[in-house]
């Protein structure tokens, strides 16, 4: 008896493991389930449709700006302004924190009233804790002859919208 | 007319009902004490006997049962303010002011809420202080300021939440500023944004997940490591009190509580 138990425990490590198979799978799709667990999770707390107010924004007729002025739009976020080079829209959302900016016209710079953060009328930043500028956004006239802002896309700096 | 209260008390408590309800028996002895303690449901996380000087004022000041009372405090108005209180964009706020008006005792209710929160998150960092100043948080009690920190991040995490609740313009845009900050993860910031705002924005679906994180998720989360909390203060030896603690000797097998002798 005790040469037939020596045999069988010097067979095991040679022999397919039974039990390691049974813990291999059991682990592998514990892992599956985990996995699937995590991407149905992310996909249910990730809205697929959105009741958020468009990105894309009508500005007015063109000829309802006067030149050098600076128009914000509080309910869209955006600043509409014409300058003499032609339109161009800003996001006023502040790079710093997402608080809204506003646009002074007596220092003539736009401020954001959170943390301070100071920017020139074409965006480029005078003074922080902002770290980029505000972007300026792409801007047409429609068919109809309006201006409209896409909030969605960034354009370049300094292409004027000229009419 | 040989009305005696001890007397009821003591009929009362062998009676058959109480004693299938508490198990433990009657009597004052040690052994009854300590099964009182030993086999409630609520009481079995502490000790069974503490020593004298573990519970003086002087040794913890409390904080950490003021904490665990604030707390209790929070919970009770909280689902008193939850009977009033709609989570929606359109009624949140002026539920806010119809508690602080139009309802019976509301605003009484809503600044013990707030002021206890208040009182909370000022307790949990003066009960951190006083645990690490007198080196309570040493081996064998580490992992529980562990759960500690844990306990500090998930009262911060109620404080946050619950700070959008009244959708006021300081509730919107500190909540804005402060989602933001998660936006500043490197990779996958804009996701986790997007996730706890559940949108692009603090709007209606934000104003909802907050809700639920204060009233459902995070307040478990808190109870459940409360618990572990305070069980492992009886695991890890009761609370730190350096004459009771067992001397550093590597090779004695178990602690003594011999007096040091001066």
């Amino acid at each position: 008896m005790p040469d037939e138990a020596q045999t069988i425990t010097k067979k095991l490590p040679t022999e397919f493991d039974r039990r390691a198979f049974f813990t291999k799978i059991g682990l592998g799709s514990l892992g599956i389930a985990a996995a699937g667990t995590i991407v149905f999770s992310y996909e249910y707390l990730s809205p697929n449709v959105l009741y958020e107010p468009s990105a894309i924004v009508n500005a007015g007729k063109p000829e309802g700006y006067s030149v050098n002025s600076v128009t914000m739009d509080v309910n869209s976020g955006i600043y509409l302004v014409r300058a003499e080079e032609g339109y161009f829209a800003l996001n006023a959302v502040c790079t710093h924190l997402g608080c809204l900016t506003a646009w002074n016209q007596d220092l003539g710079i736009i401020a954001c009233p959170c943390h301070g953060s100071k920017f020139k009328r074409t965006g480029e930043k005078i003074e922080g804790p902002a770290p980029k500028p505000l972007p300026w956004l792409k801007t047409w006239v429609s068919d109809e002859g309006d201006l409209i802002v896409d909030r969605s896309t960034d354009i370049p700096p300094l292409q004027y919208l000229r009419i | 007319m040989a009305f005696n209260a001890d007397q009821m008390i003591d009929k009362v408590r062998g009676s058959r009902v109480w004693r299938s309800v508490f198990r433990s028996g009657t009597g004052n002895s040690t052994l009854h004490r300590a099964l009182a303690i030993q086999q409630n449901i609520f009481l079995h996380l502490f000790a069974t006997k503490v020593r004298k000087r573990m519970v003086r004022f002087s040794t913890t000041w409390y904080l950490g049962t003021l904490t665990f009372g604030t707390f209790l405090i929070l919970v009770i108005t909280g689902i008193l303010l939850m009977l009033y209180y709609h989570p929606s964009v359109p009624q949140a706020y002026a539920d806010m002011k119809d508690l602080q008006f139009v309802v019976s005792s509301g605003l009484f209710l809503r600044n013990l809420h707030r002021w206890s929160a208040q009182l909370m998150v000022f307790l949990v960092f003066a009960h951190m202080f006083k645990v690490f100043y007198r080196g309570a948080y040493r081996t064998p009690r580490e992992f529980n300021w562990v759960i500690g920190v844990v306990l500090l991040v998930i009262t911060l995490l109620l404080s946050y939440t619950g700070y959008l609740l009244p959708w006021d313009q300081l509730a919107f845009w500190a909540i804005t500023v402060g989602s933001n900050l998660s936006s500043a993860v490197p990779l996958v910031g804009n996701k986790i944004h997007f996730l706890l705002l559940g949108g692009n924005q603090v709007n209606a679906n934000a104003l909802l997940r907050f809700y639920v994180l204060h009233c459902v998720v995070l307040p478990l989360a808190a109870i459940l490591f409360i618990a572990v909390h305070f069980w492992r203060i009886r695991k890890d030896g009761g609370l730190y009190v350096q004459q009771s603690e067992p001397k550093a000797q590597p090779g004695t097998e178990k602690a003594t509580n011999v007096k040091e002798a001066k």
